[in-house]
């Protein structure tokens, strides 16, 4: 079992999909799938946190990676109760089109 | 063994993750995203996270991610049409210009943390739960009520907004 | 000994019928406006009374006004023999003419307007005299002259009337800023506005070291009292303020305000003697304002206006006294000028008054039979004026050209020309309006007894004040200037001379003026359109100075700059929000990417600026 992955890795890997997590969010058009790309960048920055509890021996890091689930998932409720809200009025999921507030 | 079982996982996160971006249906995409958290539990395991690896497949991925799904079923979300006018250079460029900030950044952990000690499977066994309950309702008894608090107001926002006269 | 009553009682008469004449009826605005000034010159004679021989000042402390660091003026006031003469000068003529305003003014509107106005007068007229400090004598100074603005301005309906108060506010300003200059420079220089602390000083200073400072502080003040006491160049607002009502004419602008500025320049005696060239100034400031106003007078048909260039010709006189170092000559003039010019005026005012407000000389004639008083009181200011021998002007005008005389003879020469024509426009104007046939289309009628009284008793005062020693009184303040028995009936010959040409012109051939005057037209011209100077100053001062407010001050400063800048700001403000807007395009998508922006700026800035503590 010797043979451990340096602990930059982990980060790396999280930087990588907290990447992906901002592209997602900046080129698609569904507000859901605009949506999830949000929870991807959060759970990268949860690795992140995992990674340093380890590193430091510590578990505060679970802790506010616990805080941050939390919180996504009320976010999550909220948010797509609002999508619902939104989809019900404008019949239509394209961010592009709810522009309403256009100077 | 840690480094294999690392890049398996990895390997398959960041490939939902991008399955993510680029799939058009969102069906597609959430359970795409399913994916990721499933791999990030098993690396959570790795680090000792035993208490987060299970919220993480319980919470996260078994209520959170069946929500998205829920949602996406009851709006018929289709499949996205065409873009609109993104010009075919800012899309490469785009993708471009991406991995490029990735491995900018990469390059810098690499270059900047130093010793890193390397991850071991089992090297730590502070994350388990009684570590993290004990953590938590002592030292972050305050947030932790607080956060009941959050999902309180949570639930009702959703209840109101979901309702039909909205 | 309560000196603060002397100016408080005016005052309070000023408050009584300022704010409450309206509803009051004359009798009692007379009481309050008449009775103040009286009460104030018996108080002044019993103060002088229980003061005794004034062998010093008497200080009496009221209040300490300003307290600021080094500068502290305070609210004093004192009694010395130079003061002595000019209270009883300003309260008792002022009584005086406040009698004769009861008759004058009785048919006007405003008449509590008219008292309040001068009880106000007197109260900064005494203020002005009584003060012992630079500072405070500036209080009275202004004082005086907003009362002349508002006493000139008094029938306000006219616009001749409000031009003239204007004229004369705004010409004594400029006079005042010379005064405010030289007060700065006092304090500068001795670090006290104080009279006793600024004499004794300037009389212990090194002469060579000072005598510029002292020079600039001098001519400064002069320009102040040219200002106040209308001499060159700042005389051109007498003559117009003759628009007011003829009590004010004659209380403010003959016996009273227009004197301030020599009594300024005599109480300032030691630091004028220390600066000879100011004096010098003075002198020929004074010769010069004598000689020119007199000519003008020879040719006005205005009764009113050759009184006012003969004002203005007696205080260059004045000066010219004080320029030569006979400040006691000059402060003697200035007692018997109030006589005999007060009587001038108010008799001025009883034959308009009788006339029913004509005061064209051409008009009159002949009123000999129908105001007898008023002719004979005004044949005694006459003579007094002349400088008739024994008269009060014989006496004091005569002190001032011997010690002229004793600096350069030549200014002793033409004073005595000015002395001339003094008495020959005198009475030219005395023989035009009460002898030969009446011209104009009036009732000519006697004024009432009211009006006539204050005139005989100021002939009384014309004839015999001059045996009054003033200069011996003021000996231990001015030292007395020698006596030249031959020079004085010089000037007194030449006086009389100008009496017999006078009526030679006016009575014996009344043809011969108008034949002289068509043989030298354009001198007549000249004089008769007062030399055209008020022309040339609107040309050279005023026109360029309105130009320069309109063009530059109003239209590029005020509209263009300060304007601009507050607009140009809102203008600003809402182009940059203009631009800022555009950021609110509605689109979700553009927001989300100006967020990834903000968030890779501030990774940045924590990379590179710190973060790795």
């Amino acid at each position: 079992m010797s043979g451990g992955v340096p602990m930059s890795w982990y980060l790396i890997l999280s930087a990588i999909l907290f990447g992906l997590g901002v592209a997602g969010f900046i080129y698609r058009r569904n507000i859901i799938t605009v949506f999830m790309s949000i929870e991807l960048m959060l759970n990268a920055v949860n690795l992140t946190f995992i990674t340093f509890s380890y590193s430091l021996k510590q578990v505060d890091g679970h802790i506010f990676s616990f805080f941050v689930m939390v919180v996504a998932a009320a976010e999550a409720a909220v948010g797509l109760a609002i999508i619902l809200t939104v989809f019900k009025n404008r019949e239509t999921l394209m961010i592009d089109e709810v522009s309403s507030m256009k100077y | 063994m840690t480094a294999l079982i690392f890049f398996i996982f990895a390997g398959i996160a960041v490939f939902c993750g991008i399955s993510l971006v680029a799939q058009t249906h969102p069906i597609a995409s959430a359970l795409s995203l399913i994916g990721v958290m499933g791999s990030l539990a098993i690396l959570y395991l790795q680090l000792g996270g035993e208490f987060i690896a299970a919220a993480q497949v319980i919470v996260y991925a078994g209520a959170i991610m069946v929500l998205f799904v829920f949602v996406i079923m009851l709006l018929n979300a289709g499949a996205e049409g065409t873009s609109l006018n993104v010009s075919q250079f800012a899309k490469y460029a785009g993708i471009v210009l991406l991995a490029a900030f990735l491995g900018l950044i990469s390059f810098i952990i690499q270059a900047t943390l130093p010793k890193t000690e390397s991850v071991v499977f089992g090297a730590w066994d502070g994350g388990t739960a009684a570590d993290v309950g004990r953590k938590l309702f002592t030292s972050y008894l305050l947030p932790f009520e607080v956060t009941s608090v959050l999902i309180l107001i949570a639930l009702v926002g959703a209840v109101v907004l979901a309702r039909k006269e909205i | 000994m309560n000196l603060w009553l002397i100016p408080i009682l005016p005052f309070t008469g000023f408050l009584i019928n300022g704010l409450f004449g309206r509803r009051m009826p004359k009798s009692l605005i007379n009481v309050f406006a008449i009775g103040s000034v009286a009460l104030a010159f018996i108080w002044v004679v019993k103060t002088l009374l229980g003061l005794g021989e004034l062998e010093t000042k008497y200080v009496e402390h009221v209040f300490t006004w300003i307290q600021s660091g080094p500068l502290q003026i305070n609210v004093d006031f004192a009694v010395d023999r130079l003061t002595a003469v000019m209270l009883m000068v300003v309260t008792g003529v002022g009584t005086l003419i406040h009698i004769y305003a009861i008759g004058y003014m009785e048919h006007e509107d405003g008449y509590y307007r008219f008292f309040a106005y001068l009880n106000l007068f007197m109260f900064f007229m005494l203020i002005l005299v009584l003060a012992q400090n630079y500072l405070l004598l500036f209080v009275g100074w202004e004082g005086v002259g907003l009362c002349s603005y508002l006493l000139i301005g008094y029938y306000f309906t006219e616009q001749y009337a409000t031009n003239a108060g204007n004229k004369a506010f705004i010409v004594n300003r400029i006079g005042d800023f010379g005064f405010s200059l030289a007060m700065f420079l006092i304090f500068r220089q001795f670090g006290s506005l104080d009279f006793t602390k600024v004499f004794d000083s300037a009389k212990t200073m090194p002469t060579e070291a000072t005598v510029g400072i002292l020079t600039t502080i001098c001519l400064l003040l002069l320009l102040g009292a040219t200002g106040k006491s209308a001499q060159i160049p700042l005389y051109v607002w007498l003559p117009d303020a003759m628009a007011g009502p003829t009590p004010v004419s004659a209380l403010i602008h003959a016996a009273t305000m227009v004197t301030a500025g020599v009594y300024m320049t005599a109480r300032s005696a030691a630091l004028f003697t220390h600066a000879p060239i100011a004096m010098d100034t003075v002198a020929v400031i004074g010769l010069a304002t004598a000689f020119f106003a007199a000519t003008i007078g020879l040719a006005q048909t205005d009764i009113k206006k050759v009184f006012a260039y003969s004002t203005v010709s007696q205080l260059g006189y004045m000066f010219l006294g004080a320029g030569v170092g006979a400040f006691s000559a000059g402060i003697f003039h200035l007692m018997t000028h109030a006589f005999f010019k007060a009587l001038l005026f108010l008799g001025a005012g009883a034959v308009i008054h009788g006339l029913h407000g004509e005061q064209d000389l051409r008009q009159m004639g002949g009123l000999f039979k129908h105001m007898r008083i008023t002719a004979l009181t005004l044949l005694c200011a006459s003579f007094a004026i002349a400088g008739f021998p024994f008269t009060s002007g014989f006496f004091s005008k005569d002190a001032i050209l011997v010690a002229a005389y004793e600096r350069a003879p030549w200014m002793y020469w033409l004073g005595v020309l000015t002395a001339g024509m003094t008495a020959f426009y005198v009475f030219r104007a005395w023989f035009l309006a009460f002898t030969g046939k009446y011209r104009g289309h009036a009732h000519p009628h006697e004024s009432p007894l009211v009006m006539t009284g204050p005139l005989m008793i100021l002939a009384l005062l014309s004839l015999g004040g001059g045996f009054i020693n003033i200069p011996h009184w003021l000996e231990p303040m001015f030292p007395e200037k020698a006596e030249n028995e031959m020079l004085a009936w010089l000037s007194a010959g030449v006086g009389i001379v100008g009496i017999a040409i006078a009526y030679l012109f006016y009575v014996v051939k009344p043809s011969l003026p108008e034949s002289i005057a068509n043989a030298f037209s354009g001198l007549y011209k000249l004089i008769y359109n007062k030399y055209f100077i008020d022309e040339v100053y609107d040309a050279t001062v005023i026109t360029p100075l309105l130009a320069t407010s309109r063009t530059v001050l109003w239209k590029g400063v005020d509209a263009g700059v300060i304007d601009g800048t507050v607009n140009g700001v809102g203008k600003r403000s809402r182009g940059v929000g203009g631009i800022l807007r555009l950021l609110q395009s509605g689109n979700i998508r553009s927001y989300a990417a100006w967020v990834v922006l903000g968030s890779v700026i501030v990774l940045l800035a924590i990379g590179f600026a710190g973060g790795r503590q």
